[in-house]
């Protein structure tokens, strides 16, 4: 099976070069360390951390004030040193409310003494790596936030995975994080996927990122070694997609819906395998992460944010908003949600803050013309048309039947409708209905 | 509530809308316009003119009297009343344009819910409905002379297709359209280059006017034991240009999945074929062909299905 560098459909946008522009070039900033930080027990896939912290209690950065819930779920760490003033809730970027922890900053970024760095990272096996990425509280830093350890974990499954897929693609428009920590700190991330290839015992390493960071493949290059590939991928939207990302680099394709371990691929993010880094040589947990800060902002730029950091402050520190804004999206412009308020925490799954002007809003939907571009466009071979048209009448069976559960939701079929048709949301709906009904 | 707007992703849409790309299809048929007046005479400019104005009025009533949003907008009518003049000897009476296009509208279009929905090619069912209604003025063409406007004298019956004048022209005569027919089919340079512009703007793909062309010529190839010049003649006449690039293509009545365009394709060329050379009677059987693979299209499009990304055998 061959390298086949790309896969059928997916879209161009325009915004793929140019709104990476405005951040692309520019170090990443460490954010000042907020006064107070709300720390949400929900910053994964999987079940609520449990907290473990009384209001009024001193927590050490790094401390744990939630455990982990079962076997799909991650702890959550103080991301600065101070006093718990609340255990409370709140809303994240989601729109979900969840329990949340606040403490206020004593500024001192004092340790906590678990968080120690390992004396002999040769000696770890396997087993070590899986269990300090859960100890760690390493996530999936792309987008769905999955357990790292889960992932790893590789013990009981059938069929060992023999490569890890590192996703460099950074495929979503405005977007830049991954790119700027691929040029300023590669050989960490190089240093996470060995750690990563020795947790699940995979051999080799394929690193794919979009030929649109020449910058980034040439850092990455220089820093693989043995074992790890580099391979500079067209930039197309949806490069980064697990499945795609697989096909381009190893020409396997993952079964609907099977996992990416069922064609022994374990795919982790770049910045996921740089926090990974981190926490087997140092016994970091995750307490920060790379934000991008795009659009109708002052001073568009890569943060390094504390997870809790109000999302307000850190406006303000990227000079505010502009004028005209009429959306603000947490995450990319093709797959992250619209927020109505700056009043929200960062999280572990917070991919970027997007402000977007009147052009983001979607003309009216207009009747389909039967043009074929969805078709096209959509990278896992469904026909949006078809579902879309077939869920609007009410035939969520056969919305099914036309393959909406394969629907991954990357929203190429509704960014090439030239009638402006909601295709995604359609194949929304027909999946969130096939769950209900199998819960039922 | 919030002042800032709430929505589901993605955020970004293409630059590419119905309109823009109804658009591109009239800049594309332009040249197909300019050659027909040229060739023609005047006549032809006020047919288009009654075509277009009465296809877009008749859409626009037609949304009035359904209380609908009027969709003229979306210039989908605008094609289909230059699609229909193109389709229109220049010779017939001033009103044959204008119930071509309420005819093509109205009944071929909205009364099956508007664009997208009608599954035969408006533009062509209305010509062969007009062709079977009143068959001498739609079979009568006017000689070409170019460049002279005022130029509608000399009337010819016979195109190159038809039974007495086949093979009275030469390839250089077809292709750029000093020849009797419609007032869009005849030249053939002007045809190409709006295909051209339509493949650049990526409004209609190859499948389609490859296959439909493609299997027509080898077809007479194989019919007339490769004589090649026989052939092109064949391809260069008529409406085939006009139809594979422009009729064929239409979004509503093709399939949409490119097997199934391909499959379109080659059956529009067969039956083109079987018409033309079997029965070797003087009428233009082009738009027949493509209503007839219009009708089978839907059915052509469910048995070629895409195949998802994940559809394989699971080994193991
Ligand atoms: S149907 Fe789903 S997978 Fe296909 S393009 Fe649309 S959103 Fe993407
Ligand atoms: S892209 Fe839009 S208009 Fe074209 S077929 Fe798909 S839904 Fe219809």
């Amino acid at each position: 099976m061959a390298i086949t560098q790309t896969f059928g459909g997916g879209v161009h946008p325009r915004e793929i070069g140019n709104g990476k522009k405005a951040t692309q070039s520019a170090q990443i900033i460490t954010a000042a360390a907020p006064a107070r930080v709300t720390i949400a027990m929900v910053q994964h896939g999987g079940a609520p951390a449990a907290c473990c912290v009384k209001v009024g209690q001193t927590v050490n950065m790094g401390q744990v004030i939630g455990e982990a819930q079962g076997f799909v779920s991650a702890p959550v760490h103080a991301s600065v040193s101070g006093k718990v003033v609340a255990v409370t809730t709140c809303t994240v970027a989601s729109g979900k409310t969840v329990p949340a922890v606040v403490i206020e900053n004593d500024f001192e970024d004092r340790w906590d003494e678990s968080v120690r760095p390992c004396e002999n990272v040769d000696a770890l096996t396997d087993a070590d790596i899986v269990g300090i990425a859960a100890r760690c509280g390493i996530v999936g830093l792309g987008g769905a936030a999955f357990p790292t350890a889960v992932k790893l974990n590789t013990s009981k499954a059938e069929k060992k995975p023999d490569t890890v897929i590192v996703n460099g693609s950074e495929c979503e428009p405005y977007l830049t994080s991954d790119h700027r920590l691929m040029v300023e700190n590669a050989a960490k991330i190089v240093d996470g996927i060995r750690f990563a290839m020795k947790g699940c015992g995979a051999k080799r390493a394929i690193v794919g990122i979009e030929d649109n960071k020449p910058d980034a493949v040439e850092a990455m290059k220089a820093a693989a070694g043995d074992g790890v590939e580099v391979v500079a991928l067209p930039a197309k939207y949806p490069q980064g997609f697990e499945k795609m990302l697989i096909y381009a680099l190893t020409g396997r394709r993952v079964p609907n819906g099977a996992l990416p371990l069922a064609v022994q691929c374990v795919v982790l993010n770049v910045a996921t395998c740089a926090a990974l880094s981190d926490a087997v040589r140092e016994g970091r947990p995750i307490i920060d992460r790379i934000v991008t800060f795009a659009g109708r902002v002052a001073n568009p730029c890569n943060l390094r944010v504390r997870i809790g950091a109000p999302l307000m402050d850190l406006i303000d520190e990227v000079g505010g908003l502009t004028d005209g804004v009429r959306k603000l999206i947490v995450g990319g412009p093709m797959m992250g949600n619209t927020v109505p308020t700056l009043n929200l925490p960062i999280t572990k799954n917070f991919g970027g803050f997007l402000a977007l002007g009147e052009k983001a809003i979607s003309a009216e939907e207009t009747a389909c013309i039967r043009c074929g571009r969805c078709l096209r466009a959509c990278p896992m071979g469904l026909m949006p048309a078809k579902i879309d048209a077939l869920v609007r009448k009410g035939n969520y069976d056969g919305a099914i039947a036309a393959g909406a559960m394969n629907c991954m939701e990357c929203g190429s079929c509704t960014y090439a409708c030239p009638a402006k048709r909601e295709l995604t949301q359609s194949c929304r709906v027909a999946k969130a209905i096939a769950r209900s009904k199998k819960t039922k | 509530m919030s002042k800032y707007v709430i929505s589901s992703s993605p955020h970004l849409r293409d630059h590419v809308t119905t309109r823009s790309i109804m658009q591109d299809v009239c800049i594309a048929l332009l040249p197909a316009c300019v050659a027909g007046v040229l060739f023609f005479g005047y006549r032809s400019a006020v047919i288009i003119a009654l075509a277009v104005a009465a296809a877009v009025l008749s859409e626009w009533f037609y949304c009035k009297a359904a209380h609908q949003k009027s969709t003229i907008g979306d210039f989908s009518a605008v094609v289909t009343g230059m699609l229909l003049a193109m389709n229109l000897p220049s010779t017939v009476p001033y009103w044959m344009p204008v119930i071509g296009s309420i005819i093509a509208i109205l009944l071929c279009k909205m009364i099956f819910g508007g664009i997208g929905q009608n599954f035969i090619n408006p533009a062509l069912a209305a010509r062969a409905i007009l062709a079977l209604s009143w068959a001498s003025l739609m079979n009568t063409f006017a000689a070409p002379a170019f460049g002279n406007l005022a130029g509608v004298d000399a009337i010819a019956s016979a195109t190159p297709v038809s039974g007495a004048a086949a093979g009275n022209f030469t390839l250089t005569q077809l292709m750029l359209g000093n020849i009797p027919g419609t007032i869009g089919e005849t030249c053939k340079l002007a045809l190409l280059i709006g295909a051209a512009y339509l493949f650049v703007r990526r409004v209609i793909s190859w499948h389609i006017p490859a296959a439909f062309i493609g299997s027509f010529a080898v077809c007479y190839l194989l019919a007339t034991g490769f004589d090649v010049s026989a052939t092109l003649y064949q391809v260069l006449s008529g409406g085939l240009i006009l139809g594979a690039f422009f009729m064929a293509t239409d979004y509503s009545s093709s399939p949409a999945t490119a097997k199934g365009k391909i499959i379109f394709g080659l059956g529009c060329g067969l039956l083109l074929f079987i018409f033309r050379y079997c029965k070797k009677t003087p009428a233009e059987w082009c738009s027949f062909a493509i209503l007839l693979m219009n009708v089978v299209s839907p059915l052509i499009e469910r048995v070629t299905g895409t195949k998802s990304f994940g559809e394989v055998k699971k080994n193991g």
